[in-house]
């Protein structure tokens, strides 16, 4: 096991972590050339679903949600992992958080772009999509505020606003210190975004309460959002969606699947930069026990919504159940406990068996699990709806599976071009005492 | 006095021909689908035949249940249109407004009924059927939500020409497409506001039901069965 990393001169972190900011290596640009290929292809899928109409995805009537929704709640859940740990760990004012807080802010306003992409993608008329935005317009509308829809869009406005002050405040003073020594645009640029720190003791002091307020913030926000998301569904009186829990029960999931992002992304990083000496054994450690309670608690709320309904033994709720856990969908139900719980509970909750390499793989399984999971909740109550004479099924098209692809390869991209633009970990937390240095 | 829409559907004595689905089509310019997107479940009928079975083979006994939108008094479809595309009209009809709607489905996954239609394309018919358009009713474009509308241009028509003789509207003026058309009678349109109209009349009757009633949408389609 390494050293924890606060103990490394800070003269050998500073080299370290600006060391990925220079040079392209050939590994790099054929990895960004797949993704934009990725990508492009979204792009063209999502050209001709413009072009033609709706019906080129799978979506037909009674399941008007399919991939896209399912889309959308998992990259608004994986956008959890920043703000959440981060905000967590710097309220608690835990050590160990350094290396791991500024990949998982990036996540969080990354997969909020992408997330925030798919409701207006989504729509039957994508291009009139800012119709949904309050705006003194010709047709003297407001946009109805009694709507779900309008709750998550002013939340994740929110939510991403926020999320980006709160990445962009402590890349501060690293940028001011790339603007030092540096080629002359990119002296520009970090010397224009840095908006003239100087390193004063003010400016410590400021941007230390800036960062508390903001985690506090940030908080709130990020419960609120994925609550927010989840009543899109629990307002609906569909059998299975009209849910108290679905507000926790979401956010419980955002989380979960945020952490396992945060490890895949960790595992990466710590692979292609070489950061061995900064990602250690001891913050997969940690993480991974969080991810092994999340997937408790998400296991007790699975247990608790299915149950209920089992027990109580509606007709309409239970065609839903059926579908879900024994007909149509059963596979995608069972496979789902088994990546979300039965897979994280063996690897994780056993101390022999959790390293980082195993952190890794359960952290993946549970990605997919709650990918999932988004599928099990939207689709089986639309394809069951209440009179039973207007069942259906619901399979995806190509349109639809490319789109969702893209979405990764956005992310991919998304990471590395900001990789190579700022330091992936916060190098001047590891300064010793900031204040009295400039 | 304001008017208040409903409708009866007397289901001992639907026999499920389905001429109100036809007559709806033509009334209203729905495309035509073809089997290849009846399959796919991409099929447009604002009103449509629901068969129930009773029984087991060879005691069958098949029951339909011709449902369109129930027009409900507390329509959940309405509040969660995030663009006012579907709102509830003075006279309680729930209408939907083609050029505001952006397609979010919202209302469509709200509606207990499931009985609105998506254009997943941009409406076809084969030929000659694009000549017999009804000019009173909009051609709806592709990516927009749509269902039944109670005719409401044959609503507004009935009263034009009663405003133009001079006279008040009386019951059974107004006749939607699907009660028009229906051979057994089954179906009855009229003002629940009235109560000396047929409509409210076989509302008060014993055989009265209503659709999910449980749900305490309040629609104002009735239906006409004897409970056993």
């Amino acid at each position: 096991m390494a050293a924890a990393p606060e103990l490394l001169p800070y003269e050998q972190i500073r080299k370290d972590l600006f060391r990925p900011l220079s040079g392209v290596s050939r590994n790099y640009l054929l990895a960004t050339l797949c993704a934009f290929v990725v990508g492009a292809a979204g792009l063209v899928a999502w050209g001709y679903q413009l072009g033609s109409g709706m019906g080129v995805t799978g979506l037909r009537r009674p399941v008007y949600w399919g991939f896209y929704i399912v889309d959308f709640v998992f990259w608004i859940g994986i956008s959890h992992a920043g703000t959440l740990i981060s905000a967590i760990l710097r309220l608690t004012d835990a050590a160990w958080r350094k290396p791991v807080t500024r990949a998982a802010e990036a996540i969080t306003v990354f997969a909020l772009m992408i997330g925030g992409m798919f409701p207006i993608i989504h729509l039957g008329r994508a291009w009139l999509f800012f119709w949904l935005l309050p705006y003194p317009n010709s047709r003297l509308l407001w946009p109805n505020f009694r709507s779900p829809l309008l709750w998550d869009l002013t939340a994740i406005v929110t939510y991403l606003t926020g999320s980006v002050i709160y990445l962009y405040l402590p890349l501060i003073p690293d940028m001011a210190q790339l603007a030092e020594h540096n080629t002359p645009w990119r002296r520009r640029f970090y010397r224009t975004l840095s908006l003239g720190w100087t390193g004063s003791d003010r400016e410590w002091h400021a941007l230390e309460r800036a960062m508390k307020l903001m985690s506090c913030i940030i908080l709130a926000v990020a419960v609120s959002v994925h609550t927010v998301v989840a009543w899109d569904f629990a307002m609906a009186i569909a059998p299975m969606w009209h849910s108290t829990i679905f507000g926790p029960y979401f956010v419980a999931g955002a989380i979960f699947s945020g952490i396992a992002a945060l490890l895949v992304v960790m595992a990466a990083l710590r692979k292609i930069l070489h950061l061995e000496d900064y990602l250690t054994r001891h913050h997969f450690n940690n993480l991974a026990k969080l991810l092994l309670l999340m997937s408790l608690l998400w296991f007790y709320f699975t247990i608790a919504e299915n149950l209920t309904v089992w027990y109580g033994n509606e007709p309409k709720e239970m065609a839903v159940f059926g579908a879900r856990t024994r007909a149509h969908y059963a596979p995608y139900f069972w496979i789902m406990v088994v990546l979300n719980f039965v897979i994280p509970f063996v690897l994780l909750g056993i101390r022999r068996l959790r390293t980082i390499r195993t952190a890794t793989i359960a952290a993946s399984c549970v990605l997919a699990g709650m990918w999932l999971e988004r599928f099990v909740i939207v689709v089986p109550t639309l394809a069951n709806p209440r009179l039973p004479a207007a069942s259906g099924f619901y399979a995806p098209t190509w349109v639809e599976i490319a789109i969702t692809a893209a979405t990764f390869a956005a992310m991919a991209m998304l990471y590395m071009v900001f990789s190579k633009l700022f330091p992936i970990i916060a190098v001047w937390e590891f300064k010793p005492h900031p204040q009295e240095e400039d | 006095m304001q008017h208040r829409w409903g409708m009866t559907i007397d289901l001992d004595r639907c026999t499920g021909c389905e001429a109100c689905v036809v007559a709806c089509h033509a009334e209203n310019n729905l495309p035509v689908s073809n089997p290849a997107q009846a399959a796919e479940g991409r099929t447009a009928h604002w009103i449509r035949i629901d068969r129930y079975y009773e029984g087991e083979f060879p005691d069958i006994k098949v029951k339909y249940m011709p449902v369109l939108c129930q027009q409900c008094d507390e329509a959940p479809c309405e509040p969660v249109c995030p663009v006012y595309a579907t709102y509830h009209n003075p006279e309680g009809l729930n209408v939907q407004v083609y050029n505001r709607c952006v397609g979010t489905f919202y209302c469509a996954n709200n509606c207990p009924y499931t009985v609105r239609y998506f254009n997943w394309f941009a409406p076809e018919w084969p030929e000659p059927l694009h000549l017999q358009h009804n000019p009173d009713v909009a051609v709806r474009m592709a990516g927009v939500m749509e269902k039944c509308t109670f005719c409401i241009q044959r609503i507004q028509r009935g009263k034009e020409d009663a405003a133009q003789e001079g006279r008040p509207l009386a019951d059974g003026d107004i006749q939607p497409a699907c009660v028009q058309s229906c051979p057994a009678e089954a179906m009855v349109f009229g003002d629940l506001n009235d109560p000396a109209s047929k409509v409210s009349r076989l509302a008060q009757s014993g055989r009265a039901t209503r659709l999910l009633e449980e749900l305490g949408t309040k629609p104002k389609v009735i239906y006409l069965q004897k409970v056993k």
